[in-house]
């Protein structure tokens, strides 16, 4: 896998940001300032946008917009010497505003936690996918077998990630913070987890065979 | 054709996917390429093939995307600043 761009100079805009916030600059204090304030209403921004699917509303909304600000400032003052302008300034300043929220809703999640799964949550596969109602009864035989793929097939960690992932729909972000370990930790556990799925389903025939691999991440 | 194409594209897993940690590095220059409307899925395949696998990931890029089209106001310190570097 290639990298970014390599580094060509810092446009004017970036040029501006990265003095302004040297530890000896002399208006650090106000760049510093600016910068939150811009990404808190960066923050605002995408908390709102995110609102919908959260259950949050309100206060806690506003709560994890400042926090995730608050932190994104920090996280950039920590890594501006790194910046080597590979995008905008403000583009890679917004990217922690976007990571850190993610990571402040998935910590909310856990404020309304979830039922066991039960017998009856298998039921819910279709709706997982999306799976329009007329065609659950014909896709019976199908569920079947991902479930004895699941409890056959899969590692003891991989069935739990992919139960809770897939049947109760918990977001990667709070799994993570349950299984105190990463996003990308749990991907891979889940494309692992799908790639055995598949191949069973393909041995027993209830899909045809495409070839996939690993992730390598 | 599939008798469930939403497991079978769920299940289909592709290995040029970088997974989140490169994608989640690289995605303001990702989330540029695509402002611009350059073809950010020619040049970063693994990026774009799990942007489209993985909806944490997704998501954070339609945030950021978001955020790059249509940018939260700069203070008026900031405005000011940059007129006054255009006159230079």
């Amino acid at each position: 896998m290639a990298g970014a761009a390599p580094e060509h100079g810092l446009d004017p805009g970036a040029a501006d940001w990265v003095a302004r916030l040297d530890v000896r600059a002399r208006d650090r204090e106000s760049a510093v300032r600016e910068l939150q304030a811009l990404l808190l209403r960066a923050a605002r921004r995408e908390v709102a946008r995110r609102a919908a699917g959260t259950g949050l509303s309100g206060r806690e909304l506003d709560d994890i917009a400042t926090q995730a600000a608050d932190d994104a400032t920090c996280a950039v003052l920590a890594k501006v010497d790194m910046f080597r302008g590979e995008s905008s300034f403000t583009t890679w300043a917004y990217r922690f505003v976007v990571l850190e929220v993610s990571n402040k809703v998935g910590r909310h999640f856990w404020r309304h936690p979830r039922a066991e799964l039960t017998d009856e949550d298998w039921s819910r596969l279709p709706d997982a996918f999306g799976t329009s109602p007329p065609l659950v009864a014909e896709l019976r035989d199908l569920s079947r077998a991902v479930r004895r793929a699941v409890e056959d097939d899969l590692t003891e960690h991989q069935r739990g990630v992919f139960q809770d992932a897939v049947l109760r729909g918990i977001p990667l972000d709070a799994l993570a913070l349950r299984h105190d370990t990463t996003r990308n930790a749990l991907y891979k556990t889940l494309f692992d987890a799908r790639r055995k799925i598949r191949a069973r389903l393909v041995a027993n025939g209830h899909l045809g065979d495409e070839r996939s691999e690993e992730v390598r991440p | 054709m599939s008798e469930w194409p939403e497991l079978d594209a769920f299940l289909t897993t592709d290995p040029a996917d970088v997974g989140c940690d490169e994608a989640m590095r690289i995605l303001h220059v990702y989330v540029e390429l695509v402002a611009r409307g350059d073809d950010a899925g020619a040049r970063y395949p693994g990026v774009a093939s799990h942007l489209r696998q993985c909806g944490p990931c997704g998501e954070d890029f339609e945030g950021l995307l978001a955020l790059v089209a249509d940018p939260p106001i700069e203070s008026a310190a900031t405005r000011l600043r940059k007129k006054i570097r255009g006159r230079r």
